[in-house]
């Protein structure tokens, strides 16, 4: 019994177990962290590139799209060298901080929440242009316009940034460090575990991981379904 | 609220709405002229009713009229200083994922009317197009009806000099089409310079002043609306008031 996986999950919630709790509070602390910052720049970001023309666009469209699939660890070695004590910002001494940890979800992110948010504003820019130009707007009064129009889409685009940032293992784990009690979060604390050996408590914590993630997206289907159907 | 409506139109007699004016206007696309080259000049009082078959090029000359297309060729110009407040309404209103009256307020915010005057402009439009029930309802969910209704509120809110509509009531029953003609009079009536298109020889009958008949991408006649619908003199026009396929 004690090495059934759903047993070790529904004990380790069941008793409130101190540091698990700690865990899934950085682990959320840390990936909505990130995911709001992102979203603060991305969001704008992808709305500009819809609106401008400029020279290179295609090149940046091409580059944001790619970069959706950066790999985790290479994004984590980038931090790592730029918090690295030798690195350009090694005076902030932010390595292996949950800072740095943010800092590497940030930029797994930020291309995804960019380049779909572009694709999501353009369509909608091809359904308002005529108007737009009617009344008179500007491009940069357009932007504000069409992001809160967007916002329903604009949702399940941050869910998908929040599924990224709270799934990977390989940024957090290179510049966070795995620290017990400071830095370790949920999907570092299943690899440890699981090269332990202690597969149930690697599986107890992956169960966890997973409906907290599940509680999340309900939560934000349940918000948006409620008010696409009022908005129409 | 009559002798409101007096002044208004006194207001309409006295001072002619602003004068459009296009000068050897041409619009081409992928190397085939689309329209013209037209030069024509709206003076009267209006409203000026755009007629002809599709394709004839109506909704380009609305468009290059009111800057949404650059014509390719010629000017368009209009008398007084500088570009003249305009709105348009489309035959498929495009209203933004809000309330209906947050679509008017939004209107006014890029029109940089004061936030405080905004929510009193909107709510009176509604009411002045029997709105006000769906001031909060979402626009998108609005009927048809209620939704080119809502598209002339906005228009309304602006206060424009000149107000196109490309065929507004196409898509619309009798009843959506009574009320965005009589709104259409409205705006006449306010001094404001009418310039729409349609391809219903009845509508243009009970609004047009003066008609500009298209076909084939090229004007064929400018007249006083009893003139056109009388004694057309193109053969065009007598074909196509007689109910015969143009080309």
């Amino acid at each position: 019994m004690e090495n059934n996986a759903f047993y070790v999950a529904l004990s380790l919630l069941m008793n409130l177990d101190a540091a698990l709790f700690q865990i899934v509070a950085l682990s959320l602390q840390v990936s909505l962290l990130a995911v709001l910052a992102a979203a603060l720049l991305g969001f704008p970001l992808g709305a500009a590139v819809a609106l401008w023309r400029f020279p290179g666009r295609g090149g940046v469209i091409v580059a944001l799209n790619a970069l959706m699939g950066l790999p985790p660890v290479v994004a984590g070695l980038t931090v790592y060298l730029l918090l690295s004590r030798a690195g350009p910002l090694g005076e902030w001494g932010l390595l292996f901080t949950p800072t740095a940890m943010v800092i590497a979800q940030f930029v797994l992110v930020l291309p995804i929440l960019a380049a779909l948010s572009r694709q999501k504003v353009e369509e909608l820019l091809g359904e308002y242009r005529e108007q737009f130009i009617s009344l008179g707007m500007s491009r940069s009064r357009m932007m504000p316009t069409l992001l809160w129009d967007a916002r329903f889409t604009l949702l399940t685009v941050l869910l998908a940034g929040f599924g990224r940032a709270s799934a990977e293992v390989g940024a957090v784990m290179m510049v966070g460090g795995n620290i017990d009690g400071v830095t370790r979060v949920m999907t570092t604390a299943i690899v440890l575990e699981t090269s332990k050996g202690d597969l149930p408590l690697a599986l107890g914590l992956g169960i966890v991981l997973l409906t907290l993630v599940m509680l999340i997206n309900a939560g934000a289907y349940v918000v948006s379904e409620l008010a696409k159907r009022r908005v129409g | 609220m009559t002798s409101f409506n007096a002044l208004l139109n006194a207001a309409s007699t006295l001072c002619p709405p602003t004068a459009l004016r296009f000068k050897g206007v041409a619009f081409s696309h992928l190397g085939e002229t689309l329209l013209g080259p037209c030069s024509f000049t709206l003076t009267g009082p209006g409203p000026t009713l755009v007629m002809g078959p599709n394709g004839a090029g109506k909704s380009i000359l609305l468009r290059l009229a009111h800057g949404l297309l650059s014509p390719t060729q010629g000017q368009v110009s209009w008398s007084g200083e500088g570009r003249p407040r305009q709105a348009m309404v489309f035959q498929n209103p495009v209203l933004l994922r809000r309330s209906a009256v947050a679509n008017l307020t939004h209107a006014l915010a890029v029109n940089n009317t004061p936030r405080k005057a905004r929510r009193k402009l909107a709510l009176e439009a509604l009411e002045r197009f029997g709105l006000t029930a769906r001031a909060d309802t979402s626009a998108r969910v609005l009927s048809g009806g209620e939704q080119q209704r809502l598209a002339l509120a906005r228009a309304w809110v602006l206060a424009p000099a000149v107000l196109f509509l490309d065929e507004p009531t196409s898509a619309l029953d009798p009843a959506a089409i009574k009320a965005v003609e009589t709104a259409v009079r409205e705006f006449h009536q306010r001094g404001t310079r009418i310039v729409m298109t349609t391809h219903d020889l009845y509508q243009a009958k009970r609004l047009a002043g003066d008609v500009l008949f298209l076909a084939g991408g090229k004007i064929h006649e400018h007249t006083p609306a009893e003139s056109f619908f009388s004694s057309p003199v193109s053969k065009e026009a007598r074909a196509f008031i007689a109910g015969e396929l143009v080309e």
